[in-house]
C-alpha cells in the first residue's frame, strides 16, 4: 500500500488540514478497533515511539504507540499553526514539520510566491524530503490552500513547482478554495489568476471548492437539524459537517463546519485506496481516468449524504436517492451546472453496503439526463469500498470532469480584468522583486488558453460528427 | 496432468479464489451419483490437476497470485486459509505496493519488465511441482491495468519460456457502460497482444454474467462475489475431470487440450461477400463446439442438434468441428449438467463494439498522453486496431 503526504499552506489550508486530521483519526479509530498499526493507517500516519530520542523511532507494525500525521504545515503567520499546536491535536503533528514566519503575506500572491518562496525554498525542500523518507512508497502529495489570499495562494503554488521538480513521479492533488464574488479581499482576483497559472502547469488534479457552496450546504443541514419536529433528529456523528467523536471539542468557529465538508471529501477520495472493497480504486486511477488531456484536470466534486437520520423507525432514504443527490447542485462543493454542460468523464466512488447491481442500475437511470462528450459516451469510472464513513451505512463521492467549470473561470477572469484595467493595487505586486507586468499577462493568457480548450470541446460537440471510418483491412 | 493457474490483478485473484473453492467443493462432494471408486478416481484426478499435497494434508492450490498492490492478495490468501480445507502456497504470490493505475502501458512496459524475473520464478516453482504439466490457465480482466497489461506481458513470456505447453487465458470483458473509462484502450491492447501469444481466449462478459444473476438466479442485490461464483461454476464444469476417450475409465483428458486454433483450408475458401444461399441465418456460425455432459443419463443424451451443418462454416464438417466429453460423475450437486464451449461468431458484435469505441476515442487523442508517458506510442495502438479489425473480418467471413 502507498502513503500520501498532506501539505497545508496558509490560514485556510491549515484550518482545513486540521479538520482533516481530526476526522481521519476518528475514521481509523472506528475501523481499527484493536489498535494495531496497519497498512490503512500507515497511508496517512506514522507510528512512532516517542520515548526514543531524536527523530522518534518509527515502528512499522504492532500496536499503535503514537501516531504522527504525514503532514507539512506551512504558514507565514503564526496564529493558526500555534493554535493547532496548543490544541488537542498537538501530539499528532511532528513539531519539526512546520514552517512559519510572523509577518504574513498581506494577501499578496507576489509576497507569498516570490519573497517567501525564495526565503524558505531550502527549508521546504528539507521538510518534504524528510516526510518522503518516512514513506515506504510515497504515491501522492495533497496540497490544501486557498486561492484568494497571499500565503496559500502564492507560497502554496510555489510549492507545486518544487514538488514537480523534486518528486516527479509523485502525484500532486490540489484542493483549492476559490474566492466567491463577495470575497472581502479586494485583490483576490489577482491572487487567484496568478495562482491558476501554476495550477494549470504543475498540478496533476485540482478539486476547486468555493465557500458559498459550503455555506449553502451548511444552511441546508441547519434547516433539517433545527426543525423542531421530533422525528427528524439527525445522528450527530453522521453530519458531514461534524466532528463529534473527534479529538477537537465542539467549537464555535464559523468555518469549522465548512472545513469538515472538505475534510470529508479528502477522506472519501482516499477511502478505496486505504480500505478493502470489491472494486478498488487507487489514487493513480483518478488521474488516469478523469484527465483526458493534461490541461483539463479540474474536477467538480459532490458528496452525499450530508447526514443520516437517527430515528430507526423512518425508513432510510433509498439508496437510489443517494445517486440522484450526487447529481444535484445542492450537494456540490463548487457552484457550477454540470447537467447543462458537457461531461468529459465522471467517477463514482461508493462506500459501504452497496453492490455492483445498485451501481449499474443507477448509472443506467441517470445517464439519459447527462450529456457526455461523443468520444466518451460511457465515460464512467466506478469504485466500491466496503468500509462506510463514520455514522453512515453508505456514501457516494462523485467527481466530474465537466465543462461547467468554464463559466466559473470566466467569471474570475472578468473580476480580474475589472481590477487590472484600472491598474488598481498593482503597485503592491510590482514592487516585489521578481514581479513584472508580464507575470500578469502570462497568467491571463494561461487562463484564456484553458478556457479556449473547453470551448473547442464544446464546439466539436455541437456539430454532428459523422461516424469515423474504421480501418479497412484486406 | 497438472494445470498451473496464474491469477492477475483484483479481478483475476477474486475469481481465482472462487474457482479453486468450487473445484475443491465439487471434488469432495458426496453427491456424485456414481460409485465410490468412480468418485475417488474423480477426486484424485481433480486433486492432481489443481492441487499439490501438503504435509498436514491441506491441499495447496497450484497457483501463483500476482497483483501490484497488496489489499486483494492479502484478502484472497486469508480467505483460503480460513476455510481450512485448502489454501494457497505460503510464498506463491508476488505483490507490490503501488497499483498499475488502470494503465495498460504501466502494467506492460513498467511493471512487467521490472518484475519479470520474480514472477516467472514463482511460476517455474509451481511447474516443478507438477509431475506432468498440461499447461497454464491465466485469469485476468482486460479493463484495468495489472490484469490486462501484466497479463499480456506474462503470457508472452510464458510463450517464450514454455513454448510446448498450452496457455489458456480466461478474460473478463467489462460492463459496456463503463467500469473504467479507458477500458476500451486497455481491451484492444490486451486482446491484440494475447492474440499473438495465447493458445485460447476464454471470454466472460460482465454484462452476460450479470444477466444470469438477475434473470436466471433472481438475485436482487448482485455483488461481484455472486458473479464470481457463477463464473467459477461455469469454469469448474469445463475443467473438472472427464473421460479421456469414449468408454475409457480414466480421467486423463487434458482440459486445455482442444486445438482451438482452427485454420481455414488454403484452397476452397468461398470468395468474400458471397453468402451461400442454403444457410439459414439463425445461428452464429461456429468453427468449433465442445459439449461437456455430466451426471445422469449422459450416454443417452441426444446431441444430433450439434451436428447440423448449418451451425458450422462451409469449409468445416461437423464431425471435425464438434466434440463431446461425457462423465457420469455429477458436478456440483446438479443431477445433470451440460456445458457448451464455443468458438463462433458470438463475440463478433461485442468485439466490434469495443474496437469501435476505442477507435472513436483514439481519433480524439483523449488519454493518449497517459500511455505515451510509459512507452506505448500511437503506432502501437494502430497495430492493435489493425490486428483486431482482421480478427473481426475473419470471423464475419465464416
Amino acid at each position: 500500500m502507498t502513503q500520501s503526504v498532506v501539505v497545508q499552506v496558509g490560514q485556510c489550508g491549515n484550518q482545513i488540514g486540521c479538520c482533516f486530521w481530526d476526522l481521519a483519526l476518528r475514521e481509523h479509530a472506528a475501523v481499527n478497533q484493536k489498535g494495531i498499526y496497519d497498512e490503512a493507517i500507515s497511508s496517512f500516519f506514522r507510528n512512532v515511539d516517542t520515548r526514543v530520542a531524536g527523530d522518534g523511532g518509527s515502528i512499522s507494525r504492532g500496536k499503535i504507540c503514537s501516531l504522527k500525521a504525514r503532514a507539512v504545515l506551512i504558514d507565514m503567520e503564526e496564529g493558526v499553526v500555534n493554535e493547532i499546536l496548543q490544541g488537542p491535536l498537538r501530539d499528532v503533528f511532528d513539531s519539526k514539520q512546520l514552517i512559519t514566519d510572523i509577518s504574513g503575506s498581506g494577501n499578496n500572491w507576489a509576497v507569498g510566491h516570490k519573497v517567501f518562496g525564495r526565503l524558505y525554498q531550502e527549508q521546504i525542500l528539507e521538510k518534504l524530503r524528510k516526510s518522503a523518507e518516512h514513506c515506504d512508497c510515497l504515491q501522492c502529495f495533497f496540497v490544501i490552500h486557498s486561492m484568494g489570499g497571499g500565503t496559500g495562494s502564492g507560497l502554496g503554488t510555489f510549492l507545486l513547482k518544487v514538488l514537480e521538480d523534486e518528486f516527479p513521479e509523485v502525484y500532486r492533488f490540489v484542493t483549492s478554495v476559490y474566492p466567491s464574488s463577495e470575497d472581502d479581499v479586494i485583490t483576490s482576483p489577482y491572487n487567484s489568476i496568478l495562482a491558476m497559472k501554476e495550477l494549470n502547469e504543475h498540478a496533476d488534479c485540482v478539486l476547486p471548492i468555493d465557500n458559498q457552496s459550503l455555506f449553502d450546504i451548511i444552511s441546508k443541514i441547519d434547516l433539517v437539524v433545527n426543525s423542531r419536529k421530533l422525528d427528524t433528529t439527525v445522528k450527530p456523528k453522521s453530519l458531514v459537517t461534524s466532528s463529534v467523536g473527534a479529538l477537537k471539542k465542539q467549537h464555535k468557529k464559523p468555518f469549522d463546519a465548512m472545513n469538515n465538508i472538505v475534510a470529508n471529501l479528502l477522506l472519501n477520495l482516499t477511502s478505496s485506496a486505504r480500505f478493502e472493497g470489491s472494486l478498488n480504486m487507487d489514487l493513480n486511477e483518478i488521474s488516469m481516468n478523469l484527465v483526458p488531456f493534461p490541461q483539463l484536470h479540474y474536477l467538480v466534486s459532490s458528496l452525499t449524504p450530508l447526514y443520516t437520520l437517527a430515528d430507526v423507525n423512518i425508513p432510510p432514504r433509498r439508496l437510489d436517492q443517494m445517486f440522484s443527490d450526487a447529481f444535484s447542485k445542492d450537494y456540490q462543493l463548487i457552484r457550477a451546472d454540470p447537467k447543462h454542460n458537457l461531461y468529459l468523464a465522471c467517477a463514482l466512488m461508493v462506500r459501504g453496503n452497496v453492490q455492483i447491481s445498485d451501481l449499474r442500475r443507477n448509472i443506467e437511470r441517470l445517464k439519459p439526463s447527462l450529456k457526455f462528450v461523443s468520444w466518451n459516451q460511457e465515460g464512467w469510472k466506478t469504485s466500491l469500498c466496503s468500509v462506510p464513513p463514520v455514522g453512515h451505512s453508505h456514501s457516494l463521492l462523485a467527481l466530474a470532469n465537466n465543462t461547467c467549470v468554464k463559466p466559473t473561470f470566466m467569471e474570475l477572469k472578468g473580476r480580474f480584468m475589472r481590477l487590472y484595467k484600472k491598474k488598481a493595487h498593482l503597485h503592491h505586486y510590482l514592487q516585489v522583486e521578481g514581479m513584472e507586468e508580464s507575470c500578469f499577462t502570462e497568467a491571463v493568457s494561461s487562463l484564456s488558453a484553458l478556457i479556449q480548450e473547453y470551448n473547442q470541446l464544446e464546439a466539436t460537440e455541437s456539430v454532428p460528427v459523422p461516424d469515423l471510418p474504421r480501418l479497412s483491412v484486406a | 496432468m497438472s494445470i498451473v493457474t496464474v491469477q492477475l490483478g483484483q479481478c483475476g485473484n477474486q475469481i481465482g479464489f472462487e474457482v479453486f473453492d468450487t473445484l475443491f467443493s465439487d471434488s469432495h462432494s458426496s453427491q456424485g451419483l456414481c460409485s465410490k471408486r468412480e468418485n475417488e478416481a474423480y477426486r484424485a484426478s481433480c486433486k492432481e490437476r489443481f492441487f499439490s499435497e501438503e504435509e498436514n494434508g491441506v491441499p495447496i492450490a497450484r497457483a501463483v497470485l500476482v497483483d501490484m498492490e497488496p489489499k486483494v492478495i492479502n484478502q484472497t490468501l486469508s480467505k483460503a486459509a480460513r476455510s481450512g480445507r485448502w489454501k494457497y502456497g505460503q510464498h506463491a504470490y508476488f505483490c507490490q505496493k503501488q497499483g498499475s493505475g488502470n494503465n495498460w502501458a504501466y502494467g506492460y512496459s513498467v511493471h512487467g519488465p521490472k518484475h519479470k524475473e520474480s514472477i516467472l520464478d514463482l511460476i517455474q516453482k509451481e511447474v516443478e511441482k507438477c509431475d506432468s504439466l498440461s499447461g497454464f490457465f491465466i485469469i485476468m480482466s482486460m479493463a484495468g491495468g495489472t490484469g490486462s497489461g501484466i497479463g499480456a506481458f506474462v503470457t508472452q513470456n510464458l510463450q517464450d519460456q514454455y513454448s510446448n505447453s498450452l496457455k489458456m487465458n480466461q478474460i473478463i470483458w467489462p460492463y459496456r457502460t463503463g467500469e473504467v473509462i479507458v477500458q476500451n484502450y486497455n481491451s484492444i491492447l490486451t486482446l491484440s497482444h494475447l492474440y499473438r501469444s495465447s493458445d485460447a481466449l476464454l471470454v466472460h462478459e460482465n454484462d452476460a454474467v450479470h444477466k444470469i444473476c438477475a434473470k436466471l438466479m433472481k438475485i436482487r442485490q448482485i455483488s461481484f462475489s455472486d458473479m464470481n461464483q457463477v463464473l467459477a461454476h461455469q469454469l469448474g464444469s469445463v475443467f473438472q475431470p472427464t473421460y479421456s476417450a469414449e468408454g475409457s475409465p480414466h480421467y486423463r483428458r487434458n482440459p486445455l487440450g482442444i486445438d482451438w486454433q482452427v485454420r481455414p483450408p488454403l484452397s476452397g475458401l468461398p470468395p468474400l461477400g458471397k453468402m451461400p444461399f442454403n444457410k439459414e441465418l439463425h445461428f452464429n456460425t461456429s468453427i468449433a463446439n465442445l459439449v461437456i455432459l455430466r451426471g445422469k443419463d449422459v450416454q443417452s443424451a441426444d446431441l444430433d442438434g450439434f451436428k447440423d451443418p448449418a451451425l458450422y462454416t462451409s469449409w468445416l464438417k461437423p464431425v471435425d468441428a464438434f466434440n463431446v466429453w461425457k462423465t457420469q460423475r455429477a458436478f456440483s450437486k446438479y443431477e445433470k449438467s451440460a456445458t457448451l464451449v464455443s468458438n463462433s461468431q458470438f463475440l463478433v458484435k461485442p468485439l466490434d463494439m469495443i474496437v469501435g469505441k476505442a477507435w472513436n476515442m483514439f481519433a480524439s487523442k483523449a488519454y493518449i498522453h497517459q500511455y505515451t508517458k510509459f512507452g506505448i506510442e500511437e503506432e502501437d495502438f494502430l497495430d492493435s486496431f489493425t490486428l483486431l479489425e482482421q480478427v473481426v473480418a475473419s470471423y464475419c467471413n465464416l
